[in-house]
């Protein structure tokens, strides 16, 4: 599997992340998660755990965080689940990362709408800064990952940056967007079109026009 | 009961029957990969397309949606016969086309359903797929490039094994079946996602690139390596046997083996026995038959004759070596090697009285001193589906092991089958079915089994319409050979006591032979183990795959198993080495072939001519069963079994058990890398 995602060694891994257990807020937390499945259902926990084991690990890392073996077992063990059953959740999702990622997981959508419409430009963005797919820039800042459809496909091309989505985007509020992550600074999320303010069309409704200020029945007009 | 029509067929079919099964029902093949009768239904794999109406206009998967009344279903529509072929196109993008060098052909179902269903040709001009091989330790070999993610061997992990360490990583395209960090998968059961792969991505590991089906001599046999008698098919070409495969029977093994069963063969062409020996100057030498038998009748022993029958000694072979010592004046028969010397008036006593198949339906188990995954894995199954079907509860009396389902152990002392705990004990009384399980080691502490009787009495185990008291025995020969009176009532130190100057040891390797010092001790069988190094004469004797026979196991189902192979140089079947004895001493044991001697045995037990289970004849009073004491002292119980994999000769010769004993029970690391 050529981009399969490159798994360290286990021996290393374990060595670091054998003694992994939560903090003393994310035990709370996990038992606030699981405390929301019935019980004997608390295999049902996982996916809510695993997250918060992910970022966890980011947390001590400075990173957005992945999930180690250890860290997985860990979960499982807690779940009272076997471990390979937690692993293949962990597996199937692109959520959770099986390797370490830089601090910043910038995640380009290349599905077709994106695509149509200029993801080829913010990929070239991501590459111009020395990003590489699948990799870790060497200054550990960001990690690049090209992913299909997230689902904003009204405001394509998008990317997603950890928990922020960066929408309407062209070759330019790309890099600077990535500037500005780089300096520390927080860029505005969302759509990066002064004319849109979410997924509304630009410059005002060009159909249903009659609904913008009432309900209104356009059946009678079939 | 709803009724449905089958391409024009009408018939009935039961409540919660599939579509798949109706089909069935009516007599159409239904092309499956992913479906299996004995595992929950993933429907998958979409191979089992049918057109049902009314519903969708689409074809649907026969093995996931449920027959009801007034289905149309057809299978052989050009719908139905496009969607297959569509399906088997898909199937085939990433499967290689390595065929001939592929275990698999020639029983592979991916194979059969190209041809029978699939369009002959493929429109895919891309690259295919490439899988890394896993790792699932020395029974499982893997090509998983042939994959095609049916995921039954994941099910069967998790539904009949019970150990959940297989399962599929990544999706999509990307999915790949592992075991979890391609570790070896910890099961007796192991070898059995062989045989349910229905394509080359499992495959045997000990038989790799050993043969092709169509060049082997299938003969059906039962297993003789524990008290199971699981029934199995011995493929076999030429003089060699290659390799066993279970035979379907619901009574007793459903279709599973356990991996001692299907791998403990390649033993049978090492450290074979395969002349006579003699110990001249305390150093044994090779020596012919007459010379070996000369022996034997120089020893003068008269009356004083014993035979020790060993753990795989068949019916018929004990029944010859009783003939002989009868009629030489003997009386001394013993076939619990090991020293067991439980009470055997009352042989319902000694029996797995709820039957195997039966077991699964108890709701409550009381395992006292036995490992049952190692004992008898294919026992330990149907307690598995009690607990997990029918949510039975289990307690276990003995040293904590993980049986593969949640048992309540209440400590490794003997003396608490006596005085339950009360949680345990109420249970067992409000119990519709209560089951009862003794281990051989559980019987080798006085008292337990008059214990187990009096517990099985006063939970009321034992009813009109349910039996149960159980004894599981782990030696494949013991209930034939308590019927053919093997049985001291001291066990074998009786037979030591009586110091006999001859004795003739069936197969047992598992004696004390120290205590046999001023005996003349000859070995009959086919394997130089324990038993051939402290032999004095070593007569070389057929193994079970060599011989017809007939056997008893644990529940008591009398089996016969037929012959694959000879046996190799100058061992013969052991009937005939008991009829050839006879002559050397000058007695007559009263038959002259093998039919003879099979129907002289049935005429002294003639439970043993009927295939079945033996009625044992449970008294209808307690009060009927014998009088055992029934205050087990506290001590720990011991295991009879120390080495799930080397328990007999054969297991002991076999390159592949001594690897899966070092591998998966002594933690040696074999893991090879990747191919």
């Amino acid at each position: 599997m050529a981009d399969a995602p490159n798994i360290p060694d286990e021996a290393e891994v374990r060595a670091r992340w054998g003694a992994f257990a939560w903090t003393p807020e994310n035990a709370e937390q996990a038992k606030v998660v699981i405390a929301r499945y019935p019980a004997g259902r608390q295999r049902s926990a996982v996916m809510p755990l695993l997250d918060l084991a992910q970022r966890q690990v980011g947390a001590e890392t400075n990173t957005q965080g992945w999930l180690p073996i250890p860290v997985i077992e860990y979960v499982a063990a807690q779940l009272d689940m076997p471990y390979i059953r937690a692993y293949e959740v962990a597996t199937f999702y692109t959520m959770y990362n099986l390797a370490p990622v830089g601090r910043y997981h910038v995640q380009v959508c290349g599905t077709t709408p994106c695509m149509l419409r200029g993801s080829d430009d913010v990929m070239a963005a991501c590459k111009n800064r020395g990003m590489v797919k699948g990799k870790t820039t060497p200054d550990g800042l960001f990690t690049l990952t090209e992913v299909e459809c997230m689902g904003n496909c009204t405001n394509a091309p998008m990317v997603q940056i950890n928990d922020d989505n960066y929408e309407d985007l062209d070759y330019d509020s790309m890099t600077r967007i990535l500037d500005d992550l780089a300096a520390g600074n927080q860029p505005k999320t969302g759509t990066q079109n002064p004319k849109r303010h979410t997924s509304d069309p630009e410059g005002g409704p060009t159909t249903l026009t009659e609904m913008v200020s009432a309900n209104h029945d356009y059946r009678k007009e079939w | 009961m709803p009724k449905v029509t089958v391409d024009g067929i009408e018939l009935d079919v039961p409540q919660g029957a599939t579509v798949l099964q109706a089909c069935e029902m009516a007599g159409k093949e239904i092309p499956r990969f992913c479906y299996h009768e004995r595992l929950s239904i993933a429907g998958n794999c979409r191979m089992c397309l049918v057109e049902v109406s009314p519903g969708p206009p689409k074809p649907q998967a026969s093995c996931a949606l449920p027959a009801s009344d007034g289905q149309i279903i057809r299978t052989d529509s050009p719908m139905v016969k496009k969607a297959r072929e569509g399906v088997m196109e898909f199937l085939l993008i990433n499967h290689p086309l390595d065929c001939p060098i592929c275990d698999q052909g020639g029983e592979c179902d991916l194979q059969d359903q190209a041809v029978a269903y699939g369009r002959g040709g493929s429109r895919f001009h891309e690259n295919k797929r490439a899988v890394t091989e896993k790792y699932m330790g020395p029974i499982v070999k893997t090509i998983m490039t042939r994959c095609i993610q049916c995921t039954r061997c994941v099910r069967f992990a998790e539904e009949v094994a019970g150990v959940e360490d297989i399962g599929a990583l990544y999706r999509g395209e990307n999915m790949q079946i592992t075991s979890y960090l391609e570790r070896a998968v910890a099961s007796e059961l192991s070898g059995n996602v062989v045989d349910l792969c229905p394509v080359g991505a499992l495959t045997s590991k000990p038989y790799a690139f050993e043969a092709r089906p169509w060049e082997l001599t299938k003969t059906l046999g039962i297993d003789m390596s524990d008290a199971v008698g699981t029934n199995v098919r011995i493929d076999s070409r030429g003089r060699q046997v290659l390799r066993v495969l279970p035979r379907v029977n619901d009574d007793v093994n459903e279709e599973w083996a356990s991996d001692k069963t299907r791998h403990h063969v390649d033993g049978l062409i090492r450290r074979r026995l395969d002349r006579p020996y003699v110990r001249k100057d305390g150093q044994l030498v090779e020596a012919s038959w007459a010379e070996a038998f000369e022996a034997i009748r120089a020893a003068n022993a008269g009356a004083s004759v014993a035979a020790i029958a060993g753990d795989m000694a068949d019916c018929e072979t004990m029944f010859a070596a009783k003939a002989l010592v009868t009629a030489l004046g003997g009386h001394l028969f013993e076939g619990r090697q090991t020293g067991l010397a439980y009470d055997v008036t009352s042989l319902s006593a000694v029996n797995f009285n709820t039957t195997i198949a039966e077991a699964e339906n108890a709701d409550v188990v009381l395992l006292v001193g036995t490992n049952l995954r190692w004992e008898a894995p294919l026992i330990n199954t149907r307690v598995r589906k009690a607990v997990y079907k029918k949510g039975a509860k289990v307690f276990g009396i003995g040293p904590e092991i993980d049986l593969t389902y949640k048992v309540e152990w209440l400590g490794n002392d003997a003396s608490l089958v006596a005085k339950l705990p009360k949680a345990a004990l109420d249970a067992l009384k409000g119990a519709e079915r209560p089951m009862l399980i003794f281990g051989g080691g559980a019987l080798s502490v006085p008292g337990v089994h008059g214990a187990g009787l009096a517990l099985a009495r006063s939970v009321n185990a034992v009813r009109d319409d349910w039996n149960g008291f159980n004894v599981v025995h782990f030696s494949a020969a013991r209930m034939g050979a308590l019927m053919l009176g093997y049985s001291q009532p001291g066990g074998i130190n009786d037979v030591i006591a009586a110091k006999p100057k001859l004795a003739f040891f069936l197969g047992a390797d598992d004696v004390d032979f120290a205590a046999f010092d001023g005996t003349l001790k000859v070995y009959v069988g086919h394997h130089g183990d324990k038993g051939a190094h402290a032999a004095d004469v070593i007569l070389p004797a057929a193994a079970w795959t060599e011989k017809d026979f007939t056997t008893v196991n644990t529940e008591g189902r009398v089996q016969r198993s037929d012959k694959a192979v000879f046996a190799p140089g100058d061992a013969r079947e052991d009937w005939s080495i008991f009829r050839a004895l006879a002559d050397a001493l000058g007695v007559s044991v009263g038959f002259d072939s093998f039919d003879e001697c099979r129907a002289a045995m049935i005429a002294a037990v003639p439970e043993l001519g009927i295939e079945g289970l033996v009625d044992y004849g449970w008294p209808k009073d307690f009060n009927d069963l014998p009088k055992l004491p029934a205050r087990p002292e506290a001590r720990k119980i011991p295991s009879p079994i120390k080495d799930f994999y080397l328990t007999n000769a054969i297991c002991r010769a076999s390159p592949t058990m001594q690897r899966c004993s070092d591998e998966l029970l002594h933690g040696v690391d074999f893991a090879e890398a990747a191919e």
